[in-house]
């Protein structure tokens, strides 16, 4: 029959917000979901087996007390840079420029460090790269800024192109600096007299960077929940119009949240260069100010959920160098188990926030469209119920 | 006219977003060669009707019948294959191709540029359109979009138009311009149906009306036979006997004085062009006029929400008589003189309150900024609001952490009007308060307002529902195309009055 009703396949239909457990068991189920894919994968391609390779994974990440500091350290370098992003992104300002705002205050920290080396006493170095780090962060990021804020550029590109600039700007004073001439690098700054090498608590040279992102994180939350900066970064990120309505002067918290990122950011350089590295490559941040987008947004925004998602992602990746290491598979294969549960992790994420109702036969289709009209219609209600029912099964 | 052949019937067709009834069992005939006007008030579902023969929504029940065979239009390609065409009210072009380019844009098959341009220029001849094919979009005027937006539906062998709102954007010239080729269309057989508010329009364009209300087919009238006042009252439906108290106005005094105001929007229309009033204290102002006639650009203009033209003023007069200029201030500034406003906007969810915030939060909007330790946010008082608005207002809501997002149109509207109110104004704007209300919620509403108004507060409220603001209103200014068409008693007003204004600027025939 020509004219047989032909429906769309499925359509799919917002939901209210889940109960909490509905959504985090929705994601457990997408995360052994992943595994079992994963799995199936292994054992396809490679013929080990999957327990071993999971179990490689987690002793790759905290196998030692060693490793284990290495993740810690990785982890709250990651967070931090998720969080520097954060303002910015719940104020919907899509900084993606997290790598060229961190490599600028790591160029600051070590030009402070290679310029002033003999000059100047050490402490007052420290402090002068603090400063500009700080400073050469915020700066990298007032630009793209400010030019949203007067001439409303799209600060997607113009966060992005800086990031290109700060990659440039930082190879350019490599060669300058490099040592030894000829090397094309910097190798350790100021290796003998230690100036400019910040401390480390405890004698633990992992330990700074994670009190200071433990520190931030804490700062970060109080900041955006309970001041009043932090709510005019929610207003403005819910709708421009209605910050105007509420006077909020919509260029001046751009520039001035903008400008906290980049900072922080700045900070991050800093710790990269003064601590964890003590060298300055094009190389540095490899990457996580890009990571960092995805941290921030899989947490919500939530500081505290970021320690987790930051420490998902770090995990993912310290395992997957272990099973490529361990197993002599090539690292391809463990970049392609952290891509398929990275996948079902935020694939889930549509699950929770929508329903796909799909095409019933005709005639529950009518049932089903009537559901609302339902909720008065005694009758229907039972059928509607039977319904129902079916969706919960269809979302799984 | 009962030779005409039915070109599409809608049969019991309806549609629900959500809690919402867009649609209810509507049934309508549209036929060729005939020009049929949708008319309705705001929300009425005229565009969800359409959009379900554009093939942008699917009915959730109900035929479609075209050309004596059930339709189904799943996308708009299947409305294409029917013969079909829509013109959106906004429209859809891309800004960096030619005229051609989006006409063919989308059609299956080889990219014929050249014999596109010939089709082009033939249908432009056949009639009468004005359109360079190879202009680019980005440099065309609004009216010369539209023209490209009815010759790509006409390329596509559309036998069946509908135009949302084509003359909201038009200048009364290219209006008659449209109208002509329209009727060269009608002439042509095709069926037409043309959504409007501008009932003169109708009177002078359309063969039949169809009102819709409230979702629900009311009726269909032929044109030449009924009047404006029988289209109003078929589109507003028995006036309910709305018992709206207005008490006299208290001491009335000058508090604002409205003085040659214009507006103009970024793509330069003229939004507000010469306006000069007054709002009195202790006295509700009524703003009367078809919706988009520059209400939203006045309320917008008086909070300082939106550029004014040069040789504007706005001066508030204080109790003690001082006088201070405000226009061209931002919000901000005005409150920080010691002006309070208050200002319930159209867009609720889009300039009023933030969504994803919770009622506490949306609370302290306006006041955030001087209360608590510097620095830092103080939601006491405002949870103690929060919670004072939901009781009082019977705000149906899980609870005040609630995001406000997720409560229904009704009570995020007495989410922004407790909090306006509370913030004890001296002057209180309200564009559309009542939108989307019931009548017990509406009324109180009213009664909020005359609270105010008893109080001494300046209120202003432009409201869409003439028997409300004939029955609420001290006074009433009747908007026309951005201008002032007349100011009279709202107790000695006649709505056939009112209607004219609004339609007609100074209301003569």
């Amino acid at each position: 029959m020509e004219n047989k009703r032909r429906e769309p396949l499925f359509h799919i239909v917002k939901r209210d917000t889940l109960p909490a457990w509905q959504s985090v068991g929705i994601r457990i189920i997408a995360i052994l979901i992943a595994l079992v894919v994963c799995a199936i994968l292994t054992t396809a391609l490679t013929g080990d087996n999957p327990f071993d390779v999971y179990y490689t994974m987690f002793q790759g990440a905290f196998g030692t007390e060693r490793k284990t500091w290495f993740t810690l350290r990785d982890l709250s370098i990651l967070l931090l840079i998720s969080l520097a992003l954060t303002p910015a992104f719940k104020m919907c300002f899509w900084n993606i420029g997290g790598e060229g705002q961190v490599l600028a205050g790591a160029l600051a920290a070590a030009a402070c460090m290679i310029c002033l080396e003999d000059k100047i006493p050490d402490p007052v170095i420290v402090l002068l790269m603090i400063v500009t780090s700080i400073f050469a962060g915020a700066f990298w990021a007032f630009i793209p800024a400010i030019c949203k804020a007067v001439w409303n550029t799209n600060e997607t590109l113009s966060t992005l192109m800086m990031n290109y600039i700060a990659t440039q700007l930082v190879a350019f004073f490599i060669i300058k600096w490099e040592v030894p001439k000829g090397s094309g690098k910097i190798g350790m700054i100021c290796q003998d007299s230690h100036v400019g090498w910040l401390v480390d608590p405890m004698g633990n040279k992992f330990l700074l960077s994670i009190i200071v992102a433990a520190v931030i994180t804490v700062i970060m939350y109080i900041y955006l929940k309970y001041t009043k900066h932090g709510y005019e970064i929610a207003v403005l990120g819910g709708s421009v119009q209605t910050a105007r309505y509420a006077g909020i002067k919509v260029g001046k918290v751009i520039v001035r949240t903008v400008c906290l990122s980049g900072a922080l950011c700045g900070v991050v350089g800093l710790l990269l260069v003064g601590s964890v590295n003590h060298t300055l490559t094009t190389t540095i941040v490899g990457g996580q100010g890009f990571t960092a987008v995805m941290v921030s947004w899989l947490a919500q925004f939530n500081p505290f959920v970021m320690v987790l998602t930051s420490l998902l992602i770090i995990f993912l990746d310290r395992g997957a160098s272990a099973i490529a290491t361990s197993f002599g598979v090539n690292e391809s294969f463990s970049d392609m188990i952290t891509g398929i549960i990275l996948f079902f992790i935020i694939g889930c994420e549509f699950f929770i926030r929508y329903k796909v109702i799909f095409k019933k036969n005709s005639a529950e289709a009518t049932v089903n469209t009537a559901k609302a009209e339902a909720k008065e219609n005694s009758t229907e209600k039972i059928k509607d119920k039977a319904t129902a029912n079916e969706e919960k099964e269809d979302e799984e | 006219m009962e030779d005409k052949k039915i070109a599409v019937s809608l049969r019991d067709v309806s549609k629900r977003f959500g809690k919402v009834q867009a649609n209810s069992k509507v049934s309508l005939d549209i036929y060729n060669g005939e020009i049929l006007a949708l008319l309705g008030e705001n929300g009425s579902g005229k565009t969800t009707l359409m959009n379900m023969l554009a093939g942008l929504y699917f009915p959730d029940e109900g035929q479609i019948v075209i050309n004596g065979q059930e339709a189904i239009i799943a996308n708009p390609r299947d409305s294409f294959k029917y013969g079909i065409g829509m013109v959106h009210q906004h429209f859809k072009l891309v800004d960096v191709l030619t005229a051609t380019e989006n006409i063919i844009l989308g059609l299956n098959g080889k990219l014929g540029k050249k014999q596109a341009r010939e089709k082009i220029v033939e249908i432009c001849d056949k009639y009468g359109f004005d359109l360079d094919p190879d202009k680019k979009i980005y440099d065309m005027s609004v009216s010369e979009k539209q023209t490209v937006e009815i010759v790509k539906v006409l390329y596509r062998n559309a036998s069946i138009l509908i135009l949302d709102e084509p003359t909201a954007v038009l200048t009364p010239q290219e209006v008659e311009k449209l109208f002509n080729v329209l009727r060269k269309m009608k002439a042509d057989g095709k069926a037409i149906v043309i959504i409007t508010h501008k009932l003169h329009e109708v009177e002078e364009l359309s063969d039949k009306v169809a009102v819709l209300r409230k979702g629900k087919y009311i009726g269909t009238l032929i044109t030449k036979e009924t009047t404006i006042q029988e289209m109003t009252d078929m589109m507003v439906g028995e006036s309910i006997n709305l018992d709206i108290e207005r008490p006299d106005p208290v001491n009335p005094k000058k508090r604002i004085e409205v003085k040659n105001l214009s507006v103009v929007s970024d793509d330069g229309l003229k939004k507000l062009d010469d306006v000069s009033f007054d709002i009195n204290s202790g006295e509700i102002l009524g703003i009367a006029g078809i919706s988009g006639c520059g209400q939203k650009e006045l309320l917008e203009a008086i909070a300082g929400l939106q550029k004014t033209c040069d040789g504007s003023s706005i001066t508030y007069i204080g109790d003690d008589g001082s006088k201070e200029e405000i226009v061209g201030m931002d919000p901000l500034k005005v409150s920080r003189m010691g002006i309070s406003f208050s200002f319930v906007p159209e867009d609720r969810l889009g300039m009023g309150l933030v969504g994803n915030m919770d009622i506490v939060n949306n609370m302290m909007l306006r006041s955030y900024r001087n209360k608590g330790i510097p620095g830092f946010v103080e939601r006491k008082e405002p949870r103690k609001l929060a919670e004072d608005v939901v009781n009082e207002l019977n705000v149906v809501t899980p609870g005040i952490t609630t995001p406000v997002r997720r409560l229904s149109g009704g009570n995020v509207q007495k989410v922004l009007v407790g909090r306006e109110i509370a913030s004890a104004p001296k002057v209180l704007l309200t564009a559309y308060a009542v939108r989307g209300l019931d009548i017990n919620s509406s009324l109180m509403i009213y009664d909020l307002l005359n609270q105010q108004k008893k109080k001494g507060v300046a209120v202003v409220f432009v409201g869409e529902d003439l028997d409300v603001l004939l029955a609420l209103s001290d006074r009433i200014l009747v908007m026309c195309g951005g201008k002032v068409s007349g100011i009279i008693d709202g107790r000695t007003a006649d709505k056939n009055k009112v209607g004219l204004l609004m339609t007609k600027l100074g209301g003569e025939e």
